[in-house]
């Protein structure tokens, strides 16, 4: 026990030294017993002799040697409450001042040694319960504690002695108390617990928790963002519209939808083999025009806006501006064989192309000529027989008849897009037997059918009607050498057919019609008399050319030969009323559309003129040559609208000339006086220079 | 076919012709007779104005479309023509 040694030890440096060093071997007994007692049990057990023996005092060999007066000497030593360690700088953070602050008080208490004590007061109800207990247990367990005491003390005794086997018969008593004391408490306390109950729990299984998810793919999101026009909007109402526009005729037609979804495939699948590149078509012939105008400016800047100037210095003379000369690379070995505007529209026109020479029959062609350009026609249409004549229908302009050299007659459908002709006369069908020098359509019949006129050599005025997919004919006249053909007929054996080269149709009456011949004759017929002239007018020396009935004057056709001559005829008159020898051999001419006095024709030197009666009744107001002198010029044709001529040559050209003011004068405006137009005012413009002549005719012939 | 390779043939051996391309609906050329990057030039530029005029035209009238585009430059004339699905522009020099 160290702390009622400890201050033992302090005195002994100040007691004797002497006493103490004899008293030692009895002390080491002792010691060794209360050391003992101490490793084995720390209770205090009430040997009060043991702890007086303890006061001998043990006198370390190191300790210095102090003489009495020096021992007797008195330290005076003071004791305060102050802690030495106790730190005097502590500072802390005040937030209320906002600074470090000295703490004023600091703690001064230290602490030098603790020990829980575990001795308990006599009186206190803790050692009345150990007493009461050890009394008890001491009892109980006397016999047990002599058997095993003397177990012990057996191997003990020779080593330390008596004293030291009571000593162990003491220890080994206390323990075994010890021992025993605490299954006493057990035992206490299973009295103590008087209410029997047991306490019973249970807990029943948990059902585990799972949790389980799945996660679906997610539907395809994708970002739009569009802005809407109204003309987007309106696209898409057109095409709504065009939808239910289909659904109905599908269920109108439904019977006949099976015939219908074949056609259409085929169509899609003609669609798909073409590559795409072919839908660039229409624009590339857009711009194909668009760079033929860039190129050709200066000539389209001509076409709409020049006027020759000079013509207000002149008189009457006029002037032919030459604007696009139309050629083809392929048709530079034929010759222009017929000229047709297109009555719809106005810059379309085709020609055809052949060849007059008996000797040089090969291929011909058909091409169709825009202005808006010039260096490529719009269609081509190849023949394995010259081209001799074509004509466009007036209202169905894609509809184009044509007169071949081999005597048949075919039609082209431009909107067909295909080489060959939609109709054409075969040897079965009524196939002239020589060239077919004019057709003309005719208007619809009373079944509504399309139908053409032809006139060829063999002689034969035929009409052709188009039925559905066949060209059916009928002969409307055969003409014959000697006037009627009716008077000859029944007693010549040998059928003498005039040839006819040309022929037009009265613009008001129906049925009546000129065809030139020729031996230069030109004979009035009507088709309701198959058989008969109304009249023949000894016209020309050579072959007539053309003949055309004026566009304003009902009376009034013109006539042209190769020999030299252009010939102005009133019908109900034999003779003609205008006579124009131009020199050289006349290869056409043609009425102006826009007067009934002018009239333009075509020289096989290459010139042209143009003839205005009401200024000059004898000579052309322009003769112009237009391409060189070794070129025939073959045909001309005035324009519907625009003041424009074309004129086609042997080489297969095609040049366009505008005509100059003066050659399209209206008559002198009156001051004050609006100017009367219309055909009636044509009409009696020419009616004037006419009755003029008669009356000048009449008193000669009287 | 051989006819529109004709004509776009015939187009390019024009006097003053410098280059012809055909643009798809995506501003793609996909033929053309200029080098790669002039020709990509061209085509994107062109395309979105042609596209932008095209639109100009249709909403001030529904009904109405553009047919064509001529841009007369110092240099060029460039002309496009849009279709519904391609565009064919054409650079002209008419000087020359």
């Amino acid at each position: 026990m160290p702390v009622p040694q400890k201050p033992g030890a302090v005195r002994s440096k100040q007691g004797p030294n002497t006493q103490s060093q004899l008293k030692a071997p009895a002390v080491k007994g002792a010691k060794v017993s209360s050391k003992k007692k101490d490793d084995e049990d720390g209770t205090e057990t009430g040997d009060g002799d043991e702890w007086m023996q303890g006061k001998t005092l043990v006198k370390p060999p190191d300790q210095l040697d102090l003489t009495e007066a020096e021992l007797k000497e008195e330290f005076t030593r003071i004791l305060t409450a102050n802690n030495p360690h106790a730190p005097q700088n502590i500072v802390r953070y005040s937030f209320k001042d906002r600074s470090y602050k000295p703490i004023s008080s600091v703690d001064q208490l230290a602490v030098h040694f603790v020990l829980e004590g575990n001795l308990v007061h006599k009186d206190s109800d803790e050692a009345r319960r150990q007493r009461a207990r050890q009394g008890f247990a001491e009892e109980q367990t006397v016999t047990e504690t002599e058997n095993i005491a003397e177990n012990e003390d057996k191997p003990e005794t020779p080593a330390d002695g008596v004293e030291d086997a009571g000593d162990g018969e003491d220890g080994a008593g206390e323990e075994r108390s010890d021992s025993v004391d605490v299954q006493v408490g057990k035992k206490e306390r299973k009295i103590t617990n008087q209410f029997n109950f047991s306490e019973r729990a249970s807990q029943t299984l948990n059902n585990p928790q799972r949790e389980r998810a799945c996660q679906t793919e997610p539907p395809p999101r994708a970002t739009f963002s569009a802005t809407v026009n109204q003309w987007e909007i309106y696209d898409a109402y057109v095409e709504e519209l065009q939808k239910q526009e289909k659904s109905k005729e599908k269920q109108k037609t439904l019977s006949s939808k099976k015939e219908e979804d074949k056609g259409k495939k085929k169509t899609v699948l003609v669609e798909n083999q073409s590559d795409d590149i072919t839908k660039v078509a229409k624009v590339a012939k857009i711009i194909g025009r668009m760079v033929t105008q860039n190129t050709f400016d200066d000539i389209a800047q001509d076409f709409k806006y020049f006027e020759d100037a000079s013509d207000e210095f002149r008189e009457q003379e006029g002037t032919l501006l030459p604007l696009w000369k139309f050629q083809y690379d392929k048709a530079k070995h034929l010759s222009v064989t017929a000229l047709c505007w297109n009555q719809k529209y106005k810059d379309l026109f085709a020609v055809g192309l052949g060849s007059y020479e008996f000797t040089k029959q090969s291929r011909g062609m058909l091409l169709f000529y825009s202005l808006k350009n010039s260096t490529y026609p719009e269609y081509i249409f190849h023949t394995t027989s010259g081209v001799m004549c074509l004509d466009i229908h007036k209202q169905l302009s894609y509809l184009v008849a044509v007169g071949f050299y081999d005597g048949s007659v075919a039609v082209y459908n431009l909107k067909e897009d295909r080489p060959q002709p939609v109709y054409k006369s075969t040897a079965k069908s009524g196939k002239h037997t020589d060239p077919v020098w004019q057709v003309k359509w005719q208007n619809d019949d009373i079944d509504k059918n399309h139908n053409f006129c032809s006139v060829s050599s063999d002689g034969r005025v035929v009409s052709w009607t188009l039925v559905k997919n066949e060209l059916l004919f009928t002969d409307i006249i055969k003409l014959s050498i000697n006037g009627a053909v009716s008077e000859g007929q029944e007693y010549m054996k040998i059928p003498d057919m005039a040839c006819g080269t040309s022929f037009d149709f009265h613009k008001q009456i129906d049925y009546l019609f000129l065809v030139g011949t020729e031996e230069g004759k030109i004979h009035k017929c009507s088709k309701s008399y198959s058989s008969q002239f109304l009249e023949t007018y000894t016209a020309h020396s050579l072959s007539v050319d053309a003949v055309k009935w004026n566009h304003f004057h009902p009376k009034v056709f013109i006539s042209c030969s190769s020999d030299w001559t252009v010939k102005i005829w009133d019908h109900t008159i034999t003779t003609p009323m205008f006579t124009f020898d131009l020199n050289t051999a006349v290869g056409d001419v043609a009425w102006s559309p826009y007067s009934s006095t002018v009239f333009a024709a075509v020289t096989i030197d290459g010139k042209v003129h143009v003839f205005d009666l009401s200024i000059n009744k004898y000579e052309a107001i322009c003769q112009q040559s237009v391409v060189s002198k070794k070129t025939k010029l073959t045909h001309i044709e005035f324009n519907p609208v625009y003041p424009i001529i074309i004129v086609g040559d042997d080489r297969g050209y095609v040049t366009s000339l505008k005509l100059s003011p003066n050659l399209r004068k209206k008559p002198k405006e009156k001051k004050g006086q609006e100017l009367p137009k219309g055909p009636e005012v044509e009409i009696a413009k020419l009616e004037k220079l006419l009755s003029l002549l008669r009356d000048s005719d009449n008193p000669e012939q009287k | 076919m051989a006819e529109v390779e004709e004509t776009l043939k015939r187009i390019q051996t024009h006097k003053g012709v410098v280059g012809t391309i055909v643009v798809n609906a995506e501003g793609i050329p996909i033929r053309t007779t200029l080098d790669n990057s002039t020709t990509v030039q061209y085509a994107g530029l062109l395309h979105q104005l042609a596209m932008k005029a095209r639109s100009t035209v249709r909403d001030i009238d529904p009904q109405n479309d553009l047919t064509f585009l001529r841009i007369r430059s110092k240099k060029h004339e460039i002309m496009v023509a849009p279709d519904k699905e391609y565009l064919l522009i054409v650079i002209q020099n008419p000087g020359e």
